[in-house]
């Protein structure tokens, strides 16, 4: 299988950590793997709240190059917000034929087509379904049998397109995490939502929403994420909203592929473990024990 | 005094409602259930319900639909597009409604609308986003100095750990320019 890769904005700033971590455990695990050259913004949030056309034209274009550069490769995508936005153009444009029209007439422009093939995967989608656990087990080098995990799934990676987990009751880390050897936090908060841009431009919000998620990981020894925004949200944020609260809900959060690659041990450089924004004493002395 | 008379007032009523009527044809099957309400997380912090707003919208009541937050207040998690019974896109409905106030520029919806818009500049001036100056411009526009404040400590840790890119290494080619030009030349507002 080979992947073309789109690791989006974020992944070039405050999510470097996920873009190193996604390389490294791709490389490790031998996936084919290639960056989208000249990739652009899918647009994010923002497009589809000035433009709906714009927000479609924007991922358009990288599923476009993307195809031109390596047909028939699937699109592997680490950021949930990217990955909905590209998932999005992939639906509706291969039902509505007057819609590839319209978006193909913007971007012959720019000398690219869509015909209508992308196909657009999640990181978490091809690490549960085309790597699997059955890959993982055996390249295990640091079992985490004492560590208890919660996976935090958010929203974008399984709402609205039911692609390869249940959108209500997700599971499709478990596995992973079970090969390195981990339990499962158990807690009902993987799918919820973390308010997304709310920290943004609706603080207050924001913050409840993210507060529920950190208490329903209390007993864990870290959460994992899959996107930046979720990463950036139940991160940074612990120490105002423990003190709001007045509850110590301080906790290790990292990606899932700084998470395999630790068990697989490769070097915490290269996963940028220094670069995570809350991984606690507690967590760096048993990872070390 | 009743103005709404007025041929001014009439032709903005019009204008309005022609507005509204992409939003109202996406929902128009709604039964008012109240699953959409159950199911999202900002519920809580909503003036109006989902399924209220949904119901104003359906009635064409502009002034209350704009003056309530809750649109503003989705954050896209789409459990309500997933639950509806009617298999409505409400997700999409309520991007739609963000759309039409950011065109409008309700100033009620300011600051959520400058954040937008200033990452659209930032995207079509370089591509990609710089994280560094979306903030910058978006502190700047809003005008309010007590904001950058709330993210002054966010910022310096992102800083300390080299994730703010002060300087991009510029491609300086504005890869987007015909896309976001024929864009507008479709929208019909270049
Ligand atoms: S869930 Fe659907 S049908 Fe029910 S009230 Fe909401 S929009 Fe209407
Ligand atoms: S998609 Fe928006 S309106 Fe629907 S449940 Fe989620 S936050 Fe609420």
């Amino acid at each position: 299988m080979r992947y073309r890769y789109y690791p989006g904005c974020s992944l070039e700033g405050t999510a470097r950590e996920y873009n190193l971590s996604t390389r490294a455990l791709m490389g490790a695990l031998g996936g084919d793997f290639r960056e989208i050259d000249d990739w652009t913004c899918c647009g994010a949030s923002a497009a589809d709240a000035t433009s709906h056309l714009l927000s479609l034209a924007l991922p358009a274009r990288n599923l476009a190059l993307a195809a031109k550069q390596g047909e028939g490769d699937d699109i592997l995508v680490p950021c949930s917000a990217c990955y909905l936005n590209l998932k999005k153009v992939e639906e509706k444009t291969r039902r509505d034929p007057e819609l590839r029209a319209q978006l193909n007439e913007i971007l012959i422009a720019d000398q690219l087509q869509l015909d209508g093939r992308a196909r657009v995967r999640h990181l978490l989608d091809v690490l549960a379904r085309d790597m699997g656990a059955d890959r993982i087990r055996p390249l295990v080098r640091r079992p985490f049998t004492d560590f208890s995990i919660a996976p935090y799934y958010g929203c974008q990676c399984l709402r609205p397109y039911a692609v390869f987990d249940d959108p209500e009751a997700p599971q499709s880390m478990e596995p992973l995490i079970k090969a390195i050897g981990a339990r499962i936090h158990p807690w009902c908060m993987g799918g919820q939502c973390c308010g997304a841009a709310h920290m943004q431009t609706q603080t207050e919000v924001g913050m409840e929403l993210v507060t529920a998620i950190l208490q329903g990981a209390k007993g864990a020894d870290a959460i994992v994420t899959v996107c930046p925004m979720c990463q950036m949200n139940l991160e940074a944020y612990q120490h105002r909203i423990g003190r709001k609260c007045a509850e110590d809900l301080r906790i290790s959060v990292l990606y899932l592929p700084q998470l395999l690659g630790l068990a697989m041990g490769l070097p915490q450089a290269e996963l940028g473990l220094d670069l995570n924004l809350a991984i606690t004493p507690e967590f760096r002395k048993k990872l070390s024990a | 005094m009743n103005r709404s008379a007025s041929p001014a007032n009439a032709e903005q009523l019009s204008r309005e409602s022609r507005t509204l009527a992409p939003v109202q044809a996406m929902i128009r099957s709604c039964i008012q259930c109240g699953t959409c309400t159950g199911s999202c997380p900002n519920a809580f912090a909503m003036d109006r319900t989902p399924r209220q707003l949904w119901r104003l919208v359906l009635m064409g009541r502009q002034k209350a639909i704009f003056e309530s937050k809750t649109f503003a207040l989705c954050s896209a998690c789409y459990y309500c597009t997933l639950r509806c019974p009617r298999g409505l896109p409400l997700t999409e409905a309520m991007g739609a409604l963000k759309q039409i106030a950011a065109r409008e520029n309700r100033v009620r919806h300011r600051p959520s609308t400058l954040f937008h818009e200033n990452f659209i500049r930032s995207v079509r001036r370089h591509g990609r986003v710089k994280e560094m100056e979306l903030m910058t411009r978006y502190w700047a526009a809003v005008k309010n100095p007590v904001l950058p404040l709330r993210f002054a400590l966010l910022g310096m840790k992102l800083m300390a750990k080299g994730k703010v890119s002060l300087d991009w290494p510029s491609k300086a080619k504005r890869p987007l320019e015909t896309l976001f030009r024929k864009v507008e030349e479709l929208e019909g507002r270049s």
